[in-house]
């Protein structure tokens, strides 16, 4: 390799690199500057006078994301840009809204957020090359069933209420679950990448066009297992519909047949059916989705008041009635930012979500390697399909199933694990970047 | 693969736009359906979160004000004079809402009419709260007397100005303490809610514009002006045969005067001894159709275009082959039933030259800063009669006054015309009633100035005399205190330019 090859290949690198970075480093001080003035705002509106901490909280999270900023730029340069300031605004508007909501759960919420960032950094640091997790399938099956288990275990498991999603450790209380959903990622993707040609290739009966042979429906019908398993053992809908919907994506970018998601969401509306005739709290979900307005003080009655309340321009922050509504800071977040910011802002949320959305899915398709692209178009679907799931259940578009908003609702499990997932898409991006330029030199 | 991840792309696009729509139907298209739907109290929390404006009697007398608490709400209602002015006050609760003029102007006293938003757009930027201060037409010391004259009496007293339409007093009894129910404290509200409405006598009902009752005899000066304006009827013609009963057409039951007395003569004689026979006959003359536009020339099953939730008081309209219940609603029975407001209107009507004006109780509303905000205008509501016909019941009247069944009603110096009533009710045995009166009264030589109705309700037996004797003294206590001059604001006490920050 010739001095002028390299020379070039270095300056390539920085071209792309130094656009990419300089974008990020915008986009996150307009995020800071957003979360900075939300959270003046939040004050104003509350008490009409500006936070008394508001010199050191603008240090603190300009510290934190700037920190974030300087890995990536030092362990992914050439990562998509996008991804962190959006995640980074989405993080900074969910904190001002739980100080807001609930000042008692801020500390706790910055402190995750905070952990959050390093298990960030960590996750970049440590992994180089996201293909070389592929050959971990089993270990990665066996982490995810083990925390997903976990909850289950006497002395371990905490029920909050009635999902036995918790575990206990000491005074931190964390949802494995969260954590298991990345691992499962990672043993689709590894699991699809080797059965995908079998998958797709395989000749389906004529007689019975919509299902495939019932050996090829063996995953599908592995998926629906965990999927039931959560739902029944540990009465959580929500993760159990997204781990679901998570395999269905991925086996459907993977073999291009739209008869496995079709077919994956029949058998679980026969669960889901299932569930409703045996389980009381579903039913209770059901019918509050169909009747809201006879449960008085019901987190969807009250939901539909606070975004009328809001209407277009939102009351501003701090000036609605948020708290009438149960569990606001962590599920109903949603129903608390479109009352003080109105259409505008939770339209905003919405488009964030795409935007992330959007940038995932172009990272899976600029990825090489069918590892590499199963994982991002996986993990991309994770976050917008949770963000649908509880977006849909808070204004009433489905029935509620209770999942956190990624990295807006209160809960540091979900915060944490939704920060590896991120670093995993910078990485996959960094990786396509630089193979791609490797390409291109030789 | 590349094409699933699109099509992926697309479809979560596609969710994402129903969640689009979905906040679009909610936050623009319902919007404003939710925002008064029952059941969500953020509008009830917000008003609780302000003071509102004060309301005070014409001569300053403070009925309700917000002062500032130390609850979850941050301002409290007070109702400085309690029961004496619930029925026109209502009350401002957080588990009942608001009734009365607290419901009525709302939007005045919280500072939300466009006059006072627009006023204060250039105050966007300072912190302060818009309220508006009510001024009634209703004057302190007729009120108290209202009250005390009738004392253990249920019954109602509405006195109004028949020139503009003002009212001056208005008082039933049993009233209620608005305080109990607008306490911040749910279970002291729902406990006082309760009990109240479990209380004979539904003292949580404006009686006086809200319960419409048969108003007997009274109503024979409808009766008597229609006859009068339609029907030939003259001081000295016809002259109504003097007997004790009629029987007519389709039924076999006699009507009578009371005490089966013989009673007859021309108008200004049966209006002063009250002969039901002469009435009804009258009316049976007229016939339905002429009877039924009479009353409803004076308001009757008609809404009083009145600033608070009056009821409309009721006329039978179809009398086709139905004498003996032409005859009944002529004297005021069968289905016949008024407010005691409308029989101040009519009274009212009678005094001001056939003209009823629309009855109203808030005279003016200021801003915080003293400003006025609107003003109310004497308006016409009916024309009754003819002036002509007017002056013909007004001597009419004059005369129940002087030599007729409301001799207690006479006062020296003054030229006061009334008309008696008793009106029967419920089952024949054992006999009861309510006592009624309607009166006006004039310095002589001047426009009557006060129009007043008067029921006591539900006495023992059915006589003629029950309204002159029981109802007649209250009246005459309520028309003198009218003409003493209006009392002097109180002082310390804040006026009706005063804003409520005074008052925190």
């Amino acid at each position: 390799m010739s001095a002028v090859v390299q020379a070039r290949r270095r300056a390539d690198r920085s071209v792309l690199a130094q656009s990419r970075r300089r974008a990020e480093l915008g986009l996150l001080i307009l995020a800071i500057a957003i979360t900075g003035g939300a959270y003046t705002l939040a004050s104003l509106g509350q008490t009409s006078s500006v936070p008394a901490n508001i010199g050191p909280f603008f240090a603190v999270i300009t510290a934190l994301f700037f920190a974030a900023h300087l890995a990536i730029r030092r362990l992914a340069p050439e990562a998509d840009g996008l991804l962190f300031p959006l995640v980074a605004l989405l993080n900074g508007i969910g904190y001002v809204f739980i100080a807001r909501l609930d000042p008692k759960l801020a500390d706790n919420q910055a402190t995750w957020t905070f952990v959050g960032i390093a298990a960030f950094v960590l996750t970049l640091a440590f992994v180089r090359r996201v293909r070389d997790l592929e050959r971990y399938r089993y270990t990665f099956l066996a982490i995810g069933l083990v925390l997903l288990v976990l909850p289950l275990v006497p002395g371990l498991g905490i029920t909050i209420n009635g999902a036995k999603i918790w575990v206990g450790v000491g005074p931190i209380s964390f949802q494995p679950g969260e954590f298991a959903k990345i691992a499962f990622a990672l043993f689709f993707a590894s699991y699809l990448v080797e059965k995908r040609e079998l998958l797709s290739m395989a000749t389906w009966p004529k007689f019975r066009p919509m299902l495939p042979d019932l050996k090829h429906l063996g995953p599908v019908l592995l998926a629906w297992g965990i999927a039931i398993l959560v739902m029944t053992a540990q009465k959580d809908l929500g993760s159990s519909l997204l781990l679901f919907a998570l395999f269905m994506s991925m086996l459907w970018v993977a073999t291009g047949r739209i008869a496995y998601p079709v077919s994956g969401a029949i058998l679980f509306g026969t669960a889901a059916y299932g569930a409703w005739t045996q389980f009381a709290h579903v039913q209770r979900r059901v019918s509050q989705w169909m009747d809201p307005w006879s449960d008085v003080g019901g987190q969807l009655s009250e939901t539909w008041y606070a975004l009328a309340w809001g209407g277009v321009a939102g009351t501003g922050i701090g000036l609605g009635r948020p708290n009438k509504i149960p569990y606001v800071e962590s599920d109903f977040i949603f129903a608390a930012i479109g009352e003080e910011l109105g259409l505008m802002g939770g339209t905003a949320i919405l488009i964030a979500y795409l935007l992330i959305v959007g940038s995932g899915l172009r990272i899976a398709v600029q990825s090489e390697h069918s590892f590499d692209k199963l994982l991002a178009a996986g993990l991309t679907a994770l976050i917008g399909m949770q963000a649908f799931v509880i977006l849909a259940g808070v204004i009433r578009l489905l029935p509620l199933t209770g999942v956190v908003l990624p990295f807006v609702s209160y809960g540091g499990s979900a915060l944490l694990a939704n920060y590896v997932l991120l670093a995993l898409l910078l990485r996959i991006s960094d990786n396509n970047s630089r193979a791609r330029r490797t390409a291109g030199a030789a | 693969m590349d094409r699933s991840i699109r099509r992926l792309g697309a479809f979560m696009m596609l969710l994402f736009c129903a969640l689009f729509v979905q906040l679009n139907y909610i936050q623009v298209l319902r919007a404003s359906d939710l925002n008064i739907k029952p059941g969500n109290n953020r509008p009830i929390d917000q008003s609780f979160a302000k003071p509102r404006g004060t309301i005070a009697t014409a001569d300053g007398v403070l009925l309700a004000r917000s002062v500032k608490s130390n609850d979850r709400f941050q301002y409290q209602r007070e109702y400085p004079e309690g029961e004496l002015y619930a029925a026109l006050t209502g009350y401002f609760s957080y588990v009942y809402g608001a009734t009365g003029l607290e419901r009525a102007y709302n939007e005045e006293l919280s500072g939300k009419t466009a006059k006072q938003q627009i006023k204060s757009v250039g105050d966007l930027f300072v912190d302060k709260d818009r309220t508006g201060n009510l001024t009634l037409s209703v004057r302190s010391d007729i009120q108290k007397v209202a009250k005390a004259a009738l004392g253990d009496f249920k019954g109602s007293v509405v006195a109004l100005d028949p020139r503009s339409g003002d009212v001056l007093a208005m008082y039933s009894n049993p009233s209620f303490d608005p305080n109990l129910i607008a306490d911040h404290d749910v279970e002291d509200s729902q406990a006082a809610y309760n009990w109240l409405n479990a209380t004979e006598g539904k003292p949580m009902l404006a009686k006086s514009y809200r319960e419409i009752y048969p108003p007997g005899s009274t109503f024979k000066v409808v009766t008597g002006s229609t006859g009068v304006e339609k029907g030939g009827v003259t001081p000295t013609e016809p002259v109504y045969p003097s007997v004790s009963s009629i029987t007519v057409r389709g039924t076999t039951r006699p009507l009578r005067n009371f005490d089966n007395e013989q009673c007859g003569g021309t108008l200004f004689v049966v209006l002063a001894r009250s002969c039901n026979t002469s009435f009804a006959q009258m009316g049976l003359d007229l016939g339905g159709d002429k009877m039924v536009e009479g009353a409803q020339a004076f308001g009757f099953n008609s809404t009083p275009p009145f600033d608070l939730p009056a009821v409309p008081s009721h006329f039978k309209t179809d009398f086709t082959r139905d004498e003996p219940a032409l005859a009944q609603s002529s004297i005021g029975q069968n289905e016949t039933a008024a407010t005691p407001l409308q029989m101040a209107l009519v009274a009212a009507g009678v005094a001001n030259d056939g003209v009823i004006m629309e009855p109203h109780v808030v005279s003016e509303i200021r801003d915080g800063e003293g400003d006025q905000v609107s003003k109310h205008d004497p308006t016409q509501w009916k024309r009754a009669i003819s002036p002509q016909t007017a002056q013909t019941m007004r001597d009419g009247m004059l005369e129940v006054v002087r030599n007729g069944s409301a001799t207690r009603l006479q006062i020296e110096g003054y030229d006061v015309g009334a008309k008696t009533g008793t009106a029967q009710f419920g089952p024949s045995e054992p006999l009861r009633s309510h006592a009624w009166i309607i009166a006006w009264a004039a310095v002589p030589g001047q426009a009557p100035s006060i129009a007043v109705a008067v029921i006591v309700e539900n006495q023992t037996g059915a006589s003629e005399t029950t309204g002159g004797r029981l109802a007649a003294p209250i009246a005459k206590q309520v028309i003198e205190q009218s003409f003493q001059p209006m009392p002097a604001p109180p002082a310390g006490l804040p006026g009706s330019t005063t804003s409520t920050t005074a008052a925190n």
